[in-house]
């Protein structure tokens, strides 16, 4: 990977590498995190969870919990005192389950005890008692009219249809294939935890690992019955989100622990709680048919989508509208006809992960292309690369008119013209599948290459208000920069403190910069997700900085220097950026100004298969992202080496397995994140061609490593092996038994 | 900060004697606190923990010179050991290219990895690892972020680097 040495241009701050703040401290183990936080006098909460997917509460026995020395108090659903019913988008989700459960896992109770083991202990000895109830596993089912009801409207979250074009039959050549995607945890590797301790005006403040401190604040205001300026929320160090962390999980039990004891509560989950509690990757089911022409142009995409929701909404409204939106990949297509749902279940509740919708169009749209590729023997980056979208052409699905950064073809031949590795398979049993069981000494061993496109928008879209806050502080210590903005681990902070000297120092030269914590007394910055963060943020404090700018006497500080020109005073520039509004699409045609902008990318992978045992291991994944203008090359890079390796997860090793509703593997001994030892040469390769409706020219760069990394090496596999390979993650036995791994499903036509 | 500000250790278990990064502590553990759990209590916060069943590498140690997962170490076992977290054992060349290669996103991870890069340098000696057997090296170790390569690169880097000055090893 690319390192550039900083270097002072015309631009001296954006598009160069710069040393993190927070790098230094997160080597050396210095930097705290949310569970590193300690506060005198605190007390321990600890979780009572379902271990029922569907069930009714008959009655929850405390007492014996309470005996117990050094437990406090005990939390149910009654002692909620304002909305029992949360959800930052729908509200459907209990803060405590009070009548029935609804998946595995589902908090009940909250016991506080002086210390976390006591708190776990005593969470053992509450006794509830259930009666179970018919529990709804397949999302197919979901919708049946004797299927049980898990919400009062039904077991549909949304359905959406983006129909318009030309009739979908009919073309020269039509393909069809039904593919599945399984369920992925983000397994980020800090466990959700937090510390709420009460304030002096009958407030709370909540220190907390998190994605968004408003979405929280908000939520845990409403569960408490108080007004929301009583809510303090304040960013925990973050170990990874990746989605994960967009919902609530023990905020809100925190902040009630710590009001109603009068004394600072803090909780930490362990793993197997960690992945029972926060949504997960929606299982998908995409059924396609694709039409072209002869020579390979498009003509039709008809898509049937559904999404395994679990048994609350959390981020399926929007889930679903991205996989429906993407459903056609970055392509011309004449017709559009795509139908997606999102339906309740009784598995583990699913939402935001990297991607968000994504991921899961595209291995569908990208696989059904190679059985097109393969129907009309055209090499499978040829046939892309002749559909591709180009600057002004009209996205897909919505219509809207693609500006000038849209890279696609760049992509796509970019990556394609990547070196490849090395023809034959290397011996070193490092290098084999199998690795170093020795399973094999190479005769099974076929190499595969793959290909795959991805696209998805940056920003909320679909109408959603978006806004970000930022306030810059001129001071005689140098300049703060406030932002609400959640540092996860992606950087933003540095590209708060990059934005800020970008902007100021050509007028008041070099100066110290420092960002101030994020909390909610910090403004608004809406979420850590979407591949927003970086678009929002900069334009923010760009405009926060220009504002600071226009406040201050610039012949003065030219003359004598910021130092002496600000003496004592303190100067403050405020900003609220706004992106263009987008606006809900057409019910019927889908239609309409839904997203800001896109971000578009390629993979190519090649893997070595034992097709004898099903062993895969992947040797390359090449990438060509279009970033826009890049801010931190060095950061993204780790973004997109990131990524990819989630992609390979998906594809080969990650799934939560959930049977009957109950989770199989919550555990990093059998959920398989991907190691060091699985990971191939990256090669990365960063497409410029600036944004005009961003600041800077950027684009958000998290989430598209995620998108076709997967179906790439879900097709090189699948190049090496002839199997056909409906589903990911791949398993060795599809290899060997030449398997789709899930039966059809009849997918109606309307 | 104390022990009774964390209100977490066990007043009334087996007290243990160890070196924590060469200085002399004294543990209150249960029988079932694990060394990770103890450490943290004690307020030695560097060490981060995220499965506690040995499968991440986050909470690595040198346990007597020995790399452990300290999730899996019973601490009333670590009676007079030598325990050398991240906080000793974080030199600065690895530092150094640890951001020089971008190693460190969320840094959940890194801890554990400073100290598995240490002892994949010492174990390898003089012998210049390959970037396959730096990958087998590191492979005990979680990191959900970067995609290790950064972590791999520079972890290669600094052993040439040493070798190349004539130490294989460093403190």
């Amino acid at each position: 990977m690319s390192v550039t040495a900083p270097t002072r241009s015309a631009s001296p701050s954006i598009g160069v590498d710069h040393e993190r703040p927070d790098v230094r401290a997160k080597i050396s183990g210095e930097f705290e995190f949310s569970n590193d936080a300690v506060a005198p006098g605190m007390l321990f909460g600890a979780t009572v969870r379902s271990p029922h997917p569907h069930a009714r509460i008959v009655a929850i026995d405390t007492r014996a919990a309470l005996a117990m020395e050094g437990v406090v108090t005990i939390l149910t659903a009654d002692d909620v005192p304002g909305d029992r019913i949360i959800g930052h988008i729908t509200a459907d989700q209990p803060v405590f389950a009070f009548d029935r459960v609804r998946y595995e896992g589902e908090p009940i109770a909250f016991v506080i005890a002086t210390s976390q083991r006591l708190a776990w202990r005593a969470a053992d000895a509450v006794t509830v008692e259930y009666s179970p109830l018919p529990v709804l596993t397949d999302p197919e089912a979901a919708l049946d009219p004797d299927a049980p009801l898990l919400h009062p409207d039904g077991n549909l979250v949304r359905r959406l249809v983006i129909d318009h074009g030309s009739e979908c039959h009919g073309a020269e050549v039509e393909v069809s294939g039904t593919w599945w995607t399984g369920r992925q945890d983000q397994a980020f590797l800090g466990p959700e935890s937090g510390l709420a301790r009460p304030d002096p005006d009958g407030g709370v403040t909540v220190l907390i690992a998190t994605q968004d401190l408003h979405l929280d604040q908000v939520q845990i205001a409403a569960a408490l019955g108080i007004d929301t300026s009583l809510v303090r929320v304040v960013c925990g160090g973050v170990g990874g989100a990746f989605g994960g962390r967009e919902d609530v999980t023990c905020q809100i039990h925190l902040a009630l622990a710590a009001l109603l004891t009068g004394r600072p509560v803090k909780t930490t989950f362990r793993r197997r709680e960690s992945f029972l509690a926060h949504p997960k990757r929606h299982p998908a089911r995409l059924a396609y048919r694709i039409g072209a022409d002869r020579d390979g142009t498009l003509r039709y995409v008809w898509a049937r989508i559904r999404l395994d929701g679990g048994a609350y909404a959390s981020t399926s409204m929007p889930v679903i509208g991205v996989a429906a939106y993407f459903a056609a990949g970055p392509y011309r297509f004449d017709g559009v006809d795509i139908v997606g749902e999102s339906v309740y279940t009784n598995n583990p509740v699913s939402g935001a992960m990297r991607g968000f919708g994504a991921v899961q169009a595209c291995f569908g749209i990208e696989s059904t292309l190679d059985l097109l590729a393969a129907e009309l023997d055209i090499d499978p980056v040829e046939l892309r690369r002749r559909n591709a979208l180009r600057p002004g052409d009209r996205f897909p699905t919505s219509g809207q008119i693609v500006g000038p950064s849209a890279p696609v073809i760049e992509v796509i031949e970019r990556c394609a013209a990547l070196p490849l590795p090395e023809p034959s398979p290397q011996l070193h049993p490092y290098a084999r599948p199998g690795g170093t069981g020795l399973t094999t000494l190479g005769e099974g061993v076929r190499r595969g290459v793959g290909f795959a496109v991805g696209v998805k928008h940056m920003l909320y879209g679909e109408g959603t208000p978006e806004w970000c806050d930022a306030t810059v502080r001129l001071s005689s210590g140098g300049v703060e920069v406030l932002s609400a903005a959640v540092e996860v681990g992606q950087g933003i902070t540095a590209v708060l403190e990059s934005v800020a000297r970008e902007e100021l120092e050509p007028a008041l030269g070099e100066i110290p910069i420092r960002v101030g914590p994020a909390s909610t007394a910090a403004g608004y910055a809406g979420s850590s997700s979407a591949s927003r963060q970086t678009w929002m943020s900069a334009g923010a404090v760009r405009a926060a900085c220009r504002d600071l700018l226009a406040k201050l006497d610039l012949a003065v500080v030219s003359d004598v220097g910021w130092e002496q020109a600000v003496t004592d005073q303190v100067i403050a520039g405020e900003a609220t950026y706004r992106p263009r509004a987008t606006e809900a699409g057409d019910p019927t045609t889908g239609r309409g100004d839904v997203h800001v902008a896109w971000m578009f990318v390629a993979h190519r992978a090649v893997v070595d298969v034992d097709v004898e045992l099903g062993t895969v291991k992947v040797v390359q994944i090449a990438t060509s992202q279009d970033v826009g203008r890049a801010v931190h090359p060095r950061e993204i890079h780790g973004q997109i080496l990131g990524g990819i390796a989630q992609g390979l997860g998906l594809a080969l090793n990650e799934e939560l397995r959930v049977h009957d509703g109950i989770a199989l593997n919550p555990s990093f001994t059998d959920y398989l994140v991907p190691t060091a030892a699985d990971m191939p040469e990256m090669l990365v390769d960063l497409v410029e061609v600036a944004e005009p409706e961003a600041p800077y020219g950027l684009k958000g760069v998290g989430e598209p490593p995620s998108l076709s990394s997967t179906p790439a090496i879900a097709a090189a596999i699948r190049a090496a092996s002839g199997a056909p390979l409906r589903r990911v993650p791949i398993h060795p036995d599809d290899i060997v038994t030449m398997t789709a791994t899930s039966d059809p499903v009849e997918v109606p036509e309307t | 900060m104390s022990t009774a500000d964390r209100s977490d250790a066990d007043a009334d278990g087996t007290a243990v004697a160890l070196t924590v990064d060469g200085d002399q502590v004294e543990l209150s553990v249960a029988p079932e606190t694990s060394l990770l759990r103890a450490l943290r209590d004690a307020g030695h916060l560097a060490t981060t923990g995220a499965c506690e069943q040995g499968e991440c590498g986050s909470c690595s140690v040198l346990l007597d010179g020995r790399m452990v997962c300290s999730c899996l170490v019973p601490a009333v076992t670590c009676a007079s050991a030598e325990v050398r977290t991240v906080t000793s054992l974080c030199a600065p060349d690895v530092a150094d290219a640890l951001v020089a290669h971008g190693a460190v996103q969320c840094g959940f991870c890194t801890p554990g990895f400073v100290v598995a890069i240490e002892t994949a340098l010492r174990t390898a000696g003089d012998r210049v690892l390959s970037t396959d057997e730096m990958h087998e090296h590191l492979a005990g170790n979680l990191c959900r972020c970067t995609g290790y390569a950064g972590l791999v690169t520079a972890a290669l880097e600094v052993q040439r680097a040493r070798l190349a000055a004539g130490a294989g090893r460093s403190t």
